[in-house]
This record gives structure tokens, C-alpha cells and sequence, in this order.
């Protein structure tokens, strides 16, 4: 691993235990400047400990991590100076208005126009006409926004993003992903948690799936999906009693346990060599006399490679 | 050299904004501090008036002019319930996260909420005044005194800020606020505010006259010229040294448990 300047983020061998149970189990993480690094790991598998180091606010008990070239331990004033924190639940003053609030962050961060900042980080996120509403009345979509704006007060060059999107609606969701691609679009680099499959997907240009404090696999979205698992088949039936029998050829071809979907008539297996395990299959279907109504080999899709990953807890 | 003042001088500028914070919120929820600063009112009330005809002070005087000495120092003492709501309230949000992951004065923060707190104390403290003249109180020993029995009770303030830092931050939810008052309010009553110590079981009148309350309640009456009890007691004869020495040694105690808690967040 290397510390060059185009590491924006670099962590090694992160250790953190509460009363002796390890949150964090020697973490690794390697993270290009300009990237967006997804962070996806099932609840309590250590993504929001991680943040919490990266960002300063707790100490790691082994291991060391550069932020912006910071290191968190010897320079936290350095790396305050180059990041932006969104936490899993909106840390706002819920008795000040959206612009008080970004008024006050930007002065604590002392920049220089602190009002004129504001001005411009609302009218950004779509709260210019919030007057002077409190935002402990905001909704949940706007509280975020106003959290994300507050978050990018001073420009950073490294933005932890700790669930953003946990808990808002679909509508709300997709604000916050385009507010993400624009972000990126500006150079910043991002590292996100995630537990959904889908947001790191669609946001990570790299992923870093985690469960029980460690890196458990990492890589683009297409490579793990490659990597791991392989291909699959999926075979839909004509009729249902028919699945037991599809189930039973399916673990035979397959690499490992068929999985089905009753309600769909559907039943998947992921395979080592496609052309033979479809020969197999066919072979297999027609010896028995069962009618399908669509055979499909496709890539895993990310849910399958994590519940691969993860042994199936999520 | 000029690194240091560099620091110092941000240090300042951050306590200001963060001090300006609580000004902002007292301007966008008004009716929150109206109710605050008439809390203590409405207690005179209820004493002076519906209660007070029954006390019969052990050294005779007026009760209402005994009373109002031990309502300013309640108000102090209810000081701890605003700093601990606070100090959760900004835990529990995560806006004290917020303010240690951007590049501000950690020093600021206590040293804001401090500011804040004091001028919402001193603020409580002149509509008690206000109240207490309305109700016949006076001071009789000259400005002098009574400025110094002001600065005790800011004095006492400053120690409940400790408190209420600490305590916010180890209890951390701002929801626990009721078990606080249950903890603020017989310590109110076991003192010396609302009846003379003299008149309770002696168990209970020497914890009472050893209250650190009591001790503040004890000798702004003195400095006041306000009746009190004659009694002999050490704590009765030694009232303005006690009135200094509990809110010190509560500040040499909690002031370093709460920044060493505060440091500790990050454990
Ligand atoms: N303050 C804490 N005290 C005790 N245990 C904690 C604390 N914070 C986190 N943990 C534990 O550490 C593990 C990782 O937690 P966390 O980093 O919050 O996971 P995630 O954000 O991925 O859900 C969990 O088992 C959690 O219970
Ligand atoms: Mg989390």
C-alpha cells in the first residue's frame, strides 16, 4: 500500500474494540483521490466506527490512517480542515433556521464570507425560500439536504457520507444520489456506507465490503460481480410442481445450493462453465419431460455476491 | 508567538458564535425562555402568598424578604436543568460531533455554552430582582454588598455549569431531563430557601444547613440585610466563606471530570 498523493484515503490494519468485543478487526482501506469508495456491510459490521475514525472523532486502538495526507492521530486539526462529515442522523441545531445553521458551521470553519457561503450552499440544495423556519420543522428529505450542505461548508477535499439515504423515501433518495454524482463531478472524493446494494452500485466507482470489521472483498461493482460467484442460471417454469424436480437438476449442475422463488416459478444456481452447465440443464429438462418457460444465464447481481459474502446475514 | 495569538484569537471568535447561537435561539423560540425566566416568579408567588402566611420566621421579619434571597439562588441552581438540556440535546443531535469534525476551537464550545449560560442566569437573575421589588423585597446594606452578594450567586451559577456540562454529557439524552429536576428539587427544599432550618427535625436541619444552597441562600441574606436565622451554628457564623468555598471546590471537581469527559468522546 502506498501513501501517494493520489491516496485520498488510506487506513491500515484500524483496530477499535468496545469493552473487549472488536468493531473493528484490522481494516484496510485504499481509496484514489477523486474516487467514490462504497462501504457496504450488513448493520453493526463496522462502517459507521470507520467514519468515525477517518473523520477524527474517535481513536483508533491500533492502526493508522492518512485523510487528505493527514494523519488522524497526529494532525486531526489537518485533516478537520480538508473533510466533510454527513453522519447516519442529521446533525443539525433544530432550533435555527437552515441558514443560521450554515451560517454558524461556516464560521466555526472559519471561512470569510460565512453569509455569502450559505446563500450559496441553499440555493445548491433547494432550501433558498426556508425563511427563517426552524429546522427541527423541516422534512426528513430537507433535513438531510441541509445536513449534506453543512457537511460541504468548506469545501473538502474527502466527504464520509455515513448512510445517507437511510431512511428517506424513494423520491428524497434519488435527490440525494444526484447531489452525490454532482459532488464528484466537482473532484471531491466520497466514501460512502451503504447497506444498500443498489446505492453502492449505482453511486461507488469501487466497493469495500466489510462485515465483522474487516475488508472481505473489494472492487468494482462489475469485478465482484464477476469474481464472485461466476455466472448463474435461472430457469422459470411452466408449472409449479415442476420446481422440485428443477431444484433437484439445478444442484446438480450448479456450484452450489439452487435457490427458489415459488412465487415467481423461478429457480437459480450459480454455475462454474456456462456452456456446459446450460448443455447439462437442457439435456437434463428434456430426459424428464419439463417444460420451461424461459432458461436465462446472467451475472450475479451485488445482492447475491454479498449475501455470498456475507453467509447470508443482511 | 503569533501562532498561539493566532489561536487565542479564534478561540474567542469561536466562543462569540457559539454564544450567539443560544442568542438565536432565544430570539426564534421566545416563548421558551419567557417561560424559563417565569418559572421562578410564579414559586415567589406561591410562597410569598399562598404559603408564606404560615411561616412564622424564628428571628421574626418580613418572610417574603427571607424568601427572595433563596429564590435568587434557586434560579441559579435551576440553571443546571438549561446546561444539561443543552449539553444532551447537542450529544444526543450530534451536533457536538459536528462541532469536533470541523476546524474550530474545542475550548469554544464550553466556553460559548458558559457565556450563554451566565447571560440567561443573569437575565433570570434581574426579572427576579424586578419580582422581588414588586413583591416588597430590598436591599438594605448599600450597593456594595448586594453587588457582592450578586457575584456570589453568579458564582454558584458557574459551578452548576460544571455540573450540567458533566452531567450532559455522561447522561447524554436530553430526555433524562426529568430525573435531573427530581434530583434539583429536594435539594431546593432540604436548604435553608424556603424555611429556616431551625424549625426542621435536627437530622434534617443539619443536612440542610450544610446544603451548598444554603450556604449562597445564608449569605446573600447577610449581605442583603435580609432577615435570616439567628442561629449558631459553624455553617450559620461561616456563611460567606462556605458561599465560596462550595462553588469552588463543585468547580474544582467538575470542571475537570467534564473536560476530561469531553476529551474522552473520542474513545
Ligand atoms: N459506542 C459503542 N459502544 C459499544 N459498542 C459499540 C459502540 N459503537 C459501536 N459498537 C459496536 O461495534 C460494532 C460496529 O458498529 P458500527 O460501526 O456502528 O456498525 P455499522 O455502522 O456498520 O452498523 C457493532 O457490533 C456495535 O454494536
Ligand atoms: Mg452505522
Amino acid at each position: 500500500m502506498s501513501d501517494s498523493p493520489g491516496t485520498a484515503v488510506l487506513a491500515e490494519g484500524l483496530r477499535k474494540s468496545y469493552r473487549g468485543s472488536a468493531a473493528l478487526d484490522g481494516l484496510d482501506l485504499d481509496v484514489p483521490a477523486g474516487a467514490v469508495c462504497g462501504l457496504l456491510g450488513p448493520n453493526g459490521a463496522g462502517k459507521t466506527t470507520t467514519v468515525r475514525i477517518l473523520s477524527t472523532l474517535l481513536r483508533a486502538d491500533a492502526g493508522r490512517a492518512l485523510v487528505a495526507g493527514h494523519d488522524v492521530a497526529r494532525d486531526p486539526a489537518g485533516v478537520r480542515r480538508s473533510i466533510g462529515l454527513v453522519g447516519q442522523h442529521a446533525a443539525v441545531d433544530e432550533q435555527l433556521s437552515g441558514r443560521q445553521n450554515l451560517e454558524m458551521f461556516a464560521r466555526l470553519s472559519h471561512l470569510g464570507a460565512a453569509a455569502r457561503r450559505a446563500d450559496e450552499l441553499l440555493a445548491r440544495f433547494g432550501l433558498a425560500d426556508t425563511g427563517r423556519k426552524p429546522a427541527g420543522r423541516y422534512s426528513g428529505g430537507m433535513r438531510r439536504r441541509l445536513d449534506l450542505a453543512a457537511g460541504l461548508i468548506l469545501r473538502p477535499k474527502v466527504l464520509f457520507l455515513d448512510e445517507p439515504t437511510t431512511g428517506l423515501d424513494p423520491g428524497a433518495r434519488n435527490e440525494m444520489w444526484d447531489a452525490v454524482r454532482d459532488l464528484v463531478a466537482g473532484g471531491t472524493t466520497v466514501l460512502l456506507t451503504t447497506q444498500y446494494l443498489e446505492e453502492a452500485d449505482r453511486l461507488a466507482d469501487m466497493i469495500c465490503v466489510i462485515d465483522h470489521g474487516r475488508v472481505i472483498a473489494r472492487g468494482t461493482p462489475e469485478e465482484l460481480k464477476s469474481r464472485l460467484g461466476g455466472d448463474r442460471i435461472d430457469v422459470v417454469v411452466r408449472e409449479r410442481r415442476d420446481l422440485a424436480a428443477v431444484t433437484e437438476i439445478l444442484a446438480k449442475v450448479g456450484l452450489a445450493e439452487p435457490r427458489a422463488e415459488p412465487a415467481v416459478r423461478r429457480v437459480s444456481v450459480p454455475v462454474e462453465e456456462r456452456v456446459a452447465a446450460l448443455g447439462d440443464l437442457t439435456r437434463a429438462l428434456r430426459e424428464r419431460d419439463i417444460a420451461a418457460e424461459d432458461i436465462a444465464v446472467r451475472r450475479p447481481t451485488l445482492d447475491e455476491v454479498f449475501l455470498t459474502l456475507t453467509g447470508g446475514r443482511s | 508567538m503569533t501562532a498561539m495569538l493566532g489561536r487565542l484569537g479564534w478561540a474567542v471568535a469561536d466562543t462569540w458564535t457559539i454564544t450567539r447561537r443560544d442568542l438565536t435561539h432565544w430570539v426564534n423560540q421566545p416563548a421558551q425562555i419567557v417561560i424559563g425566566l417565569l418559572f421562578p416568579v410564579m414559586i415567589v408567588l406561591m410562597f410569598g402568598y399562598l404559603f408564606g402566611g404560615a411561616v412564622a420566621l424564628p428571628g421574626g421579619g418580613d418572610y417574603r424578604e427571607f424568601l427572595m434571597p433563596g429564590m435568587f439562588a434557586m434560579t441559579m441552581l435551576f440553571g443546571i436543568e438549561t446546561t444539561f438540556a443543552a449539553v444532551a440535546g447537542d450529544a444526543a443531535k450530534g451536533v457536538t460531533d459536528r462541532f469536533r469534525s470541523i476546524p474550530m476551537s474545542g475550548s469554544a464550545v464550553v466556553a460559548g455554552r458558559s457565556v450563554a449560560d451566565l447571560l440567561n442566569s443573569v437575565l433570570g437573575l434581574a426579572v427576579m430582582v424586578v419580582c422581588g421589588l414588586a413583591v416588597g423585597w430590598r436591599f438594605h446594606e448599600g450597593a456594595g454588598r448586594a453587588a457582592a452578594a450578586f457575584a456570589l450567586l453568579l458564582l454558584l451559577r458557574f459551578a452548576m455549569l460544571w455540573v450540567g456540562i458533566w452531567l450532559g454529557l455522561v447522561v447524554g439524552r436530553p430526555e433524562m431531563l426529568a430525573a435531573i429536576q427530581i434530583l434539583v428539587w429536594p435539594l431546593t427544599f432540604v436548604s435553608n430557601t424556603f424555611v429556616p432550618p431551625e424549625t426542621m427535625p435536627a437530622w434534617l436541619a443539619a443536612v440542610a444547613q450544610w446544603n451548598p444552597l444554603s450556604a449562597t441562600v445564608a449569605a446573600i441574606r447577610d449581605l442583603f440585610g435580609n432577615p435570616g436565622p439567628a442561629g449558631a451554628s459553624f455553617a450559620a457564623e461561616h456563611a460567606v466563606a462556605l458561599a465560596l468555598a462550595w462553588p469552588l471546590a463543585l468547580i474544582a471537581v467538575f470542571a475537570p471530570l467534564a473536560t476530561r469527559r469531553y476529551r474522552d468522546l473520542n474513545r
